[in-house]
């Protein structure tokens, strides 16, 4: 067989790194080079240095190491018994690959995961050299993700975590159940204890000494994961459980969200289906209502389970939950207001502080940033009663999209 | 009227001192006719009619803003408005005089100088993003070389490029835009106007960055106006990989549907060999075996969200067995039990008691941690009746397995586990009950019920009971009691 040239190695790795929705570069340790002895900056916001036609930024070098795998997830384009094109990086190809591209500002550095070849050990293993000799040689001081493989050894992942920004390991699928049926080699236990391993070594990383000496870093950008949606019949509730669980157990920085989408070569047990990218969004939604809105993950989810595909999360709520509304946008706590539909942490906080100084009146909301299309009925001060419109029982068709007459052909 | 020319290079410094100087003699904002090099002047301060003799009542504190305003100006002043100058003018002067509080956005000369801002922001966050080197690396120069032409909206080379210095520290760049030139040599910074428009030479990389473009693509989600919204066209003239998205989102659906329309494949019949097997739980589980056993106990629901089972720990054989109600947050990441605030509390009262924990088995009535998640946290939560009978199980085999002289219940949910009695724990403690099956057990209290008492006295005295307690338990390992003493020895 003839040797793969490193433009064709990447096109077979870099497509089959393209499921994975991670892309976050930000947060972590602030490092640069202006020194004049390395290359590379990090910290602060992330930069989206692209954006493909899929609406997904471009920010990390996000490949794999290899497309090798042992492992027969259904679900997954790399399995062992797909027929797809195999290829394996070297360290040093990967190594230039993200020097060069971080040179020419292509990109924020390196997510790198890989297929499991031989062992969990031997994986994690070579992901960690390419990591190492990034930071050791190369003296690169730009981001690196490492997918970090649930069974390796403990060193491994505690070098994984001294040269990385940030670790992940998937959860892969919202329930046990599943992840047994479409990942047979995979076990949600193992995978939870990895994530309790990398939040318990993150704390160690920050407790500062009596002496003030700092212990070794480990991971400072912390960890997220991956979640596919619509692969198994799991709903938008325990998708929202399931998440809200691990980000207190494991103080993740992010879940991500990805919904099924088709591959090549697909499996017989899991037939293909076109994407389902609203119920991604609204997932998203969700989750952001979880995190900065003070929303407890068993109060966004309707009882059906799933969530309204056609109006946000935030207003769905709103609608069924009318006794709360309208909200005296002069007096309510922050809680409240931050649950009004239309007003954002950002709009609230401007609400707050302007309100130590005067009354706010209706005209003065666009200037703080609200969206008063939908706000208006869910609010009440001075220049504006919404009456009778929170009670009406058509308001949610303000808000739907109007009703479309299917194609009859 | 005063006119005030500002230099190209080094504009928003020019324009701070100007305004220090004009404000300490107080000319008023309509007073100043801004103008930028030799470009057009700012017209519409020029239409204004000037009063004949400035005012010169001002205010006694000397000029001074907040650092959020004097970062907000300084930014908006790289917006491509003509007018930014004096608007910033007038604006500084009517902070200083306490007309208006920073922040306020129902100021509509306030809100505009916030939303330009905003727009430089953006539009300086949108170079970073989109500057494209190629190297232009003479040959055996000890740094590398790069080169990039950049056309941004706003006059922003000077404050976006710095950025560029603390990245790429280890070379030199030149970055040309329309305007102004930022070139970085051997560490330094420094601009100049634009003298050559040329774009740089073409670079071999370019070939690799777009066939990564291309395949990390995805073809079955396509959503073009999530891309152009954060990508403008405006910006793809300069972007190597511009050039490959109208082929890419027209062969797009095709792409996808052929996907689709596949047919599975048959796996080959070395993928069998190559998937590992996981080991099989033992059929007969004993004390060494137990923790996978217990990581694989869905016996009921709570096994499902911990990370994992906490076996107990400690020697086969002990004479005492302590037994907790179940693992916390600590406990549930760490695997053992007892080790996380409550665990410290307890080692603590076993020094004092004498009692050395390496020499007790200590475990829990249930083995998972019961929680609900509250935004970054875990709260615990008590277990159930039905969740502490369905553990019980794995509690016998504990108690089977290391035949301990006395169990110690630690608080209400052990007690009940082990004696089969749910009685008012306070009542209880230091008494010593017995099992169904005649072991004895000492109930005492549990240490996270110390932690959670606020008053320190309350907190100090429970704290005396458990160190009773636990010498107590030395005491009756080391002496057992009587038959006639022992309630069930008869």
């Amino acid at each position: 067989m003839a040797q793969k040239t490193l433009q064709q190695k990447l096109a077979i790795l870099a497509d089959a790194a393209k499921y994975d929705a991670s892309c976050a570069s930000s947060g972590g340790e602030k490092r640069n080079s202006r020194d004049g002895k390395g290359l590379g900056s990090s910290g602060g916001s992330g930069i989206c240095h692209a954006y493909a036609p899929d609406g997904r930024c471009i920010s990390l070098l996000k490949i794999l190491m290899t497309n090798f795998c042992i492992y027969d997830c259904v679900y997954c384009v790399n399995r062992v018994s797909s027929h797809v094109q195999r290829a394996r990086f070297t360290v040093d190809e990967v190594v230039q690959l993200t020097v060069e591209f971080y040179r020419r500002n292509y990109i924020e550095g390196l997510f790198l995961s890989s297929g499991i070849i031989r062992s969990p050990d031997d994986t994690m293993a070579d992901m960690v050299r390419i990591a190492q000799t990034l930071r050791e040689r190369e003296n690169f001081r730009g981001y690196i993700h490492l997918k970090t493989i649930p069974d390796a050894a403990p060193e491994l992942i505690e070098a994984a975590g001294k040269w990385a920004d940030r670790l992940s390991i998937n959860v892969e699928l919202p329930t046990e159940q599943a992840l047994t049926t479409l990942a047979p080699e995979k076990s949600a236990q193992t995978i939870r204890r990895a994530m309790a391993d990398v939040r318990s070594r993150r704390e160690a990383s920050q407790d500062v000494s009596l002496r003030g000496k700092r212990p070794t870093r480990f991971a400072p950008a912390g960890q997220s994961t991956q979640m596919i949606v619509g692969a198994d019949s799991a709903t938008d509730g325990q998708i929202l459980g399931t998440a809200s669980q691990l980000y207190g157990s494991y103080k993740l920085g992010r879940v991500y969200y990805s919904a099924f989408s088709p591959i090549p070569d697909s499996s017989r047990l899991l037939p293909l289906i076109r994407p389902p990218l609203m119920r991604e969004h609204r997932l998203y939604q969700a989750d952001w209502m979880m995190r900065f809105y003070g929303f407890s993950h068993d109060e966004i989810a309707p009882k059906s389970g799933m969530l309204d595909l056609a109006i946000d999360p935030k207003l769905a709520w709103a609608l069924a939950n009318r006794q709360h509304f309208p909200v005296d946008v002069n007096t309510a706590p922050k809680e409240m207001l931050l649950r009004v539909p239309g007003f954002g942490p950002r709009s609230v906080q401007r609400m707050l502080t302007a309100r130590k100084h005067r009354t706010l009146r209706y005209e003065d909301l666009v200037p703080l940033g609200c969206v008063l299309r939908s706000a208006r009925p869910f609010i009440s001060l001075p220049g504006w009663s919404p009456r009778g419109m929170v009670d009406d029982v058509n308001l949610r068709a303000r808000f739907a999209p109007p009703p479309e007459q299917l194609s009859l052909f | 009227m005063q006119q005030i020319q500002l230099p190209k290079i080094g504009t928003v410094a020019a324009w701070r001192s100007h305004v220090r100087r004009l404000a300490a003699a107080g000319t008023p904002a309509d007073h100043v006719l801004w103008q930028v090099g030799t470009e057009g002047t700012d017209l519409f301060t020029e239409a204004a009619p000037a009063p004949a003799q400035p005012p010169s009542a001002r205010p006694s504190a000397p000029l001074t803003l907040s650092r959020d305003a004097l970062v907000a100006i300084e930014t908006a002043l790289c917006h491509s408005d003509p007018q930014r100058f004096a608007r910033a003018y007038a604006l500084v002067l009517r902070l200083w005089q306490g007309e208006i509080r920073w922040g306020d956005r129902s100021d509509p000369a306030l809100r505009r100088l916030l939303e330009q801002e905003k727009a430089v922001r953006r539009d300086i966050h949108k170079m970073h993003a989109f500057v494209r080197f190629r190297e232009v690396s003479p040959p055996g120069a000890a740094r590398r070389a790069f080169a990039a032409w950049f056309e941004p909206d706003h006059p922003i080379v000077e404050a976006a490029t710095p950025f560029f210095a603390k990245r790429f520290g280890d070379m030199d760049w030149v970055i040309a835009t329309p305007t102004l030139t930022a070139r970085f040599e051997d560490g330094a910074l420094t601009f100049q106007e634009t003298a050559d428009r040329a774009p740089p030479p073409d670079d071999t990389t370019e070939a690799l960055w777009c066939t990564y473009f291309s395949s990390i693509f995805n073809p079955a989600r396509l959503m073009v106006s999530a891309m152009t919204s954060e990508m403008p066209r405006k910006y793809w003239k300069n972007l190597p990989e511009a050039a490959l998205i109208p082929d890419l989102i027209r062969t797009a659906p095709t792409r996808a549907k052929a996907m689709q329309d596949a047919m599975p494949t048959i796996a080959s019949d070395h993928v069998a060999r190559l998937r590992p097997q996981r080991p099989a739980l033992a059929a007969d589980i004993g004390l060494a075996d137990l923790k996978p056993a217990l990581d694989a106990c869905r016996r009921c629901p709570i096994g499902a969200c911990a990370t994992q089972g906490v076996a107990g720990e400690g020697p086969r054989g002990a004479a005492l067995m302590i037994v907790g109600e179940q693992p916390g947050d600590s406990e549930d990441l760490a695997g053992r039990p007892l080790v996380g605030p409550a665990g410290q509390v307890f080692d603590r009262c076993a020094r004092s008691a004498g009692l050395d924990r390496s020499l007790c088995y200590i475990t829990n009535a249930v083995k998972h941690f019961k929680f609900t998640p509250r935004g970054k946290k875990r709260l615990h939560q008590r277990p159930n009746q039905g969740e502490v009978s369905a553990c019980k199980w794995w509690l016998d085999l504990e108690r089977r397995e290391v035949a301990p002289k006395l169990l110690v219940a630690l608080g209400a949910t052990a007690a009940g586990a082990l004696t089969g009695s749910d009685g008012h724990l306070l009542a209880r403690r230091g008494t010593v009950e017995t099992t169904a099956e005649g072991q004895p057990v000492l109930i005492t209290l549990h240490p996270s019920y110390i932690l959670r008492l606020p008053d320190p006295v309350a907190r100090a005295r429970a704290e005396d009971f458990l160190v009773q307690d636990l010498r107590r338990a030395r005491e009756l390992i080391a002496h057992p009691p009587d038959a006639q003493e022992h309630p069930t020895a008869r």
